[in-house]
């Protein structure tokens, strides 16, 4: 039994991860850096809350997707329209997110810490019971295959690898650049709003920050799992199997949870280094000029 | 079947076309000559659609096609094949080349069985080998050479234009290609290929266009020309030659023969991205007192002979020896302290630092000789940059713009200044194309300061590939073709038409 | 001249003004009037000594992760790290402050701290920048990844270890304290303001007389201009990019010491308050110079300050919102300026490339 509780709650963790790293993924594959996940999950959380709040669950699901994919699109406008630098403007976007939903909560719901409860898909219980009873589970598990479908199995998978790695080449046949770029950024907006949504469902409430850096191990398992969605799948139910084990292992004080947390972040370094086979990122990734 | 008529382009203040004209008959090999900056790639990048002409007319099989776009192009059935390949490393053969054009199935996803399938059957069809399932990052120059034609033939093209696509193969991938492009010519093609190297535009070619500053200046047909009319017409009887006084007529007898070489380069091998060697075994010496001009089409070797040199590039093999001094292992600074002086060929990315004052660019390099525990020496600088402004006329006279600022000609004496003047006590100079994009005035000057360092007794490696400068300058000539020297002359008796033969790899 | 003057000041105008509409908008979505709002913030910020004196604090302590970071930009590489950086230096002061005998007077034990603070925040710095050298990782994942990474272990230290019981902050440190300005002028009571603005003051001319008068400095910048002029005049490209990750990693590390040395004389988990993110936003409007870094720190730790004051009538995060948009303004107006100015005079240009 001990064994199904801990595979639940991994997959519980690991949901945020699996989204928001399908965002990445997609967005970085096109040659768009995806500093920006935190922050779409964080406007998409806020917005799923507001949805749910108002109309249901469904609805929250809806208008948690087109937070994200509004935050996407300020992004896509100043990077790609305006081909300013993707990492400040993605770590502005970050910052904004932070301050935006922080006033829109006081603004609407009038306080500095949280919204009010709100109807997720699941009522009560956290095992496998509840956790089939989610869509948003349901749509995790097959976030990364989805992405995994579109990157490898269509045509416009191609060009948009294609985009991530020699635009010029691109552009010599005839594929849209700038727009492959847009559609990718708003894909990953998308995918990570999902993973806003399922956030602010699951706990029931939107709480100030409460993205709490998954985001960016949304970004670490994307790059430790050099931008394949299979291996960045593993990584992502690795990463959350981790927290999982401190979690229960609280008691025990075997690895301090600090260090746990470090995990994700020193993979990350590790892989970019190159120790243990160099994580090459898509050759023109962050470059906006064609 | 083609017809270009009075082609003009310009980019910004420079015209890369003037009136340029090119006739091509169907079912031809017909070969585009002229040395850089003749026009020829900007000419067929306009006729493949990619940019379009200022003024003129284009017709391609009788209809009018003036400034259509690639899309059009390919439609039209003309493709072309750039010099640097325009594919995706890490995708295979197949998906680069149904890139845009894929095939499908149900429910839109990518029907890999038939593109395996329509790639085996073009593969068949064209004779053209690669292996459709690797990926481009794994295949020979050669053969990602075969998947950029592929990829104009997938798409129906009937017209093919290559731009010096021999420029990075071997004798023996040459040769696979003009049996391809035989076989696609008795097929029906029509192949405009650019090049500038004459052994081959006998070989292959039917028909010539020789191209020169920006003009078509004639039109030959193959069989009834050779490489040295050819070569003579590239070069061009009527441009000026520098004039040759007693005073600045090279020497001919051997400049103090026991003296120690200045420069020594022995069995020097510089590797390059490709499976070719950039530099290719070379060995050859520089007097004190003397001026070696390369004479070379750009891209034989010579940019990356200047650089191993200079220090800024790892060499295979070989040594490089300054006044008795080994110097192949030692740092930049380390070369430039014991008397390596070294003007770039590309001033705006390595020779100057635009955002940087006239003051400041004239010490980079040097920096550590201007600096007093620490802290640079404000003062010595300012001098500095006042007595070389003054002795090389730099304008505007004004040592705290930045470099940026100044036109290309006093850019230029910026960097010479700096690398010859003041105190700048050097043994050998590289100078590599010191008169790039300058006006005529300071060409005379810059000619004159190189002939003064000369008769000095340094030892100048000029590189340039305005073979008229060569000419005027060098006591010696020699001439890099495919990485490698193949001729020394002395520079009293050479001509540009002899060269010129030996520039285009027509001379064994 | 005025070209390059345009070019600087025009992108931080130009991205104010957006911040002022997009502020506008959300005090009147409020209900506020834009006008009291605005006056307001200026009364509680130069209005009175207290504000004055907060407003100082915040400044000083956006001077040193600004310098962190436009330091870095002026080496070509991106900063993000000035958060941990910071925090590592303050906690690397702490614990020098644990282990000083007591009663030593200040300005003796103070290059001890110093020193301290610098290796603090300079090992932190370093680690990225060896990693670019040596293996080309590029320097944005690694600050990121080792922020998350120093922040967690200086938390586990903390809690595990060197905190004080019930609280997540250190023993106080027993000589060596800095005085606040109110100590000095009464009228600065209550607020955090200290000494160490002057610490920041003498950075501020260190580090400008680093960048534009000594050799040292000249190839940093060199090199962050363009790499293969620099490595063309003999400069180690490599070797500047890690020493200058950890220069600007230990600038950012002193500046640890204005709530070390200077407020609360003790670490405080999270007393850095965002400033090392924040630093990014004064080092872009302050177009990486050290006098402009002071203006745009004094700028933004005025809208901080500010939005404290304003509380009663719009909520803070309004500020942090604004302080976002100047950011996102300022990098899309940067290279849009530049192709504007370039657009409307291309003779200069041309001249330029001829």
């Amino acid at each position: 039994m001990m064994i199904f509780g801990f595979l639940a709650q991994t997959l519980r963790i690991a949901m945020p991860y699996l989204f928001a790293s399908s965002g990445g993924v997609i967005s970085e594959r096109a040659g768009m850096i995806a500093l920006t996940l935190e922050g779409y999950m964080l406007i998409a959380a806020f917005t799923a809350a507001l949805g749910s709040h108002y109309a249901g669950p469904w609805v929250g699901l809806l208008t948690g997707v087109a937070g994200g994919v509004a935050a996407a699109l300020l992004y896509g406008v100043c990077c790609i329209r305006y081909r300013a630098n993707q990492v400040v403007v993605g770590i502005a976007i970050n910052l904004f997110a932070i301050g935006i939903t922080r006033f829109f909560l006081r603004l609407i719901f009038d306080s500095s810490s949280n919204s009010p409860r709100i109807a997720g898909f699941t009522e009560t219980g956290t095992g496998f019971a509840a956790l089939a009873l989610n869509p948003l589970v349901w749509l995790g598990l097959l976030s990364l295959p989805a992405v995994g479908w579109i990157l490898f199995r269509t045509p416009f998978g191609l060009r948009l690898r294609a985009v991530g790695e020699h635009p010029g080449a691109a552009l010599s046949v005839g594929v849209p650049v700038q727009r492959v770029r847009w559609i990718a950024v708003a894909i990953s907006g998308a995918f990570a709003g999902l993973g806003g949504a399922y956030l602010a469902l699951d706990q029931h409430q939107f709480t100030d920050g409460m993205t709490a850096g998954r985001g960016f191990i949304a970004i670490a398992a994307t790059i430790f799992g050099r931008w394949h969605p299979r291996l960045v799948a593993i990584a992502c139910v690795l990463f959350a199997g981790a927290e999982t084990l401190q979690i229960q292992l609280q008691g025990a004080q075997l690895v301090p949870s600090q260090f746990v947390e470090m995990i994700p972040y020193v993979l990350t370094i590790v892989a970019l280094a190159g120790v243990v086979g160099r994580a090459v990122p898509p050759a023109a990734l962050g470059k906006s000029e064609v | 079947m083609i017809r270009l008529a009075g082609i003009e382009k310009r980019f910004g203040p420079v015209l890369a076309n003037r009136g340029a004209t090119l006739e091509v008959s169907a079912g031809e090999i017909h070969a585009l000559v002229g040395e850089n900056g003749a026009g020829k790639s900007t000419l067929m990048r306009i006729l493949s659609g990619m940019f379009q002409p200022n003024a003129g007319r284009m017709e391609v099989a009788g209809k009018d096609v003036t400034g259509w776009s690639t899309a059009e192009a390919i439609k039209a059935g003309v493709g072309m094949v750039h010099q640097h390949f325009m594919l995706v490393p890490t995708l295979t053969v197949t998906e680069n080349i149904t890139l845009g054009a894929e095939l499908t199935k149900g429910g839109g996803r990518l029907d890999r069985a038939r593109g395996r399938a329509e790639m085996q059957a073009l593969i068949e069809r064209t004779g053209l080998h690669v292996p459709p399932e690797h990926r481009v990052a794994d295949l020979t120059v050669g053969e990602a050479q075969r998947v950029e034609i592929l990829k104009t033939l997938y798409r129906g093209a009937k017209v093919l234009i290559l731009d010096e696509p021999t420029a990075v193969l071997s004798p023996a991938e040459v040769n696979e290609l003009w049996r391809v492009l035989r076989k696609l010519r008795d097929e029906g093609g029509t192949i405009v290929l650019i090049t500038h190297k004459l052994d081959e535009v006998m070989a292959i070619s039917e028909t010539i266009t020789v191209m020169r500053q920006g003009e078509t200046v004639g039109r030959l047909k193959t069989a009834s020309t050779s490489p040295a009319e050819i070569a003579k017409m590239m070069v061009g009887r009527e441009v000026v030659l520098a004039q040759r006084t007693a005073d600045t007529r090279p020497k001919a007898q051997d400049p103090r023969p026991q003296a120690v070489a200045a420069l020594e380069v022995k069995d020097l091998t510089v590797p390059s991205a490709r499976k070719k060697n950039a530099v290719d075994g070379i060995s050859f010496s520089v007097a004190p007192g003397e001026i070696l001009g390369i004479a070379g089409v750009e891209g034989n070797g010579q940019t990356e002979l200047i650089e191993a040199i200079a220090g800024l590039r790892d060499v295979a093999s070989g040594s490089i020896t300054m006044a008795d001094t080994d110097i192949s292992r030692l740092s930049v600074r380390k070369r430039g302290d014991l008397g390596l002086s070294h003007i770039p060929e590309d001033r705006h990315e390595r020779g100057l630092i635009l955002e940087y004052s006239v003051a400041a660019n004239l010490i980079l390099g040097q920096q550590h000789r201007f600096t007093k525990r620490g802290a640079l020496d404000v003062t010595r600088i300012a001098e500095h940059a006042r007595r070389l402004i003054a002795a090389f006329d730099i304008r505007p006279a004004d040592a705290s713009l930045p470099a940026r600022a100044l036109s290309g000609g006093n850019q230029q004496k910026i960097v010479i200044a700096r690398e010859m003047g003041g105190a700048r006590d050097f043994k050998i100079l590289l100078a590599s194309q010191p008169t790039r994009g300058v006006d005529v005035g300071a060409i005379e000057f810059i000619h004159a300061q190189l002939r003064a360092a000369r008769d000095a007794g340094k030892g100048v490696l000029l590189v340039s590939a305005d073979l008229n400068e060569v000419l005027a300058l060098s006591d010696r000539i020699a001439v890099m073709y495919g990485g490698r020297v193949v001729a020394i002359v002395p520079g009293a008796s050479a001509t540009a038409e002899a060269l010129g033969s030996f520039m285009t790899g027509a001379a064994a | 001249m005025r070209a390059k003057l345009e070019e600087a000041l025009l992108p931080p105008i130009v991205a104010l003004l957006i911040a002022l509409i997009v502020g506008d908008v959300l005090i009147l979505s409020f209900g506020q009037s834009p006008a009291a709002v605005f006056r307001l913030l200026l009364e509680g910020t130069w209005g009175n000594a207290y504000g004055f004196g907060q407003v100082l604090y915040k400044a000083t302590m956006l001077t040193f992760t600004g310098l962190a970071v436009g330091l870095a930009l002026r080496a070509g590489l991106f900063n993000i790290g000035a958060e941990s950086q910071l925090a590592a230096g303050g906690f690397a002061a702490a614990l020098v402050g644990l282990v000083l005998p007591a009663g030593l007077p200040a300005l003796l034990v103070l290059p001890a701290y110093v020193l301290a603070a610098a290796v603090g925040g300079g090992a932190v710095g370093i680690v990225p920048g060896v990693l670019k050298a040596r293996f080309g990782a590029h320097e944005v994942i690694t600050t990121i990844m080792l922020n998350f990474i120093v922040l967690a272990l200086l938390n586990y230290l903390i809690a595990e270890r060197f905190s004080v019981h019930d609280t997540l902050h250190t023993a106080e440190i027993k000589s060596g304290a800095l005085p606040r300005l109110a100590d000095v002028f009464p009228a600065f009571h209550g607020s955090a303001a200290n000494t160490v603005l002057f610490l920041g003051v003498l950075v501020v001319a260190a580090l400008w007389w680093f960048l534009f008068r000594t050799r040292a400095g000249f190839e940093l910048r060199a090199v962050g201009l363009q790499p293969r002029a620099a490595e063309y005049g003999g400069v180690r490209v490599g070797r500047v990019w890690w020493t200058s990750m950890a220069l600007a990693g230990a600038v950012a590390g002193i500046g640890g010491l204005n709530y070390v040395l200077g407020y609360k004389r003790y670490y405080e988990e999270g007393f850095g308050a965002g400033a090392g993110f924040l630093g990014i936003a004064v080092a872009l409007v302050g177009r990486n110079h050290p006098v402009g870094i002071v203006i745009a720190a004094v700028l933004f730790a005025t809208l901080s300050q500010g939005g404290l004051a304003v509380n009663a009538l719009v909520p803070k995060q309004m500020v942090d919102v604004l302080q976002a948009v100047v950011i996102i303004s300022m990098a899309t107006a940067v290279p849009e300026v530049r192709r504007a100015l370039l657009a409307i005079r291309p003779a200069a240009s041309a001249k330029a490339t001829a």
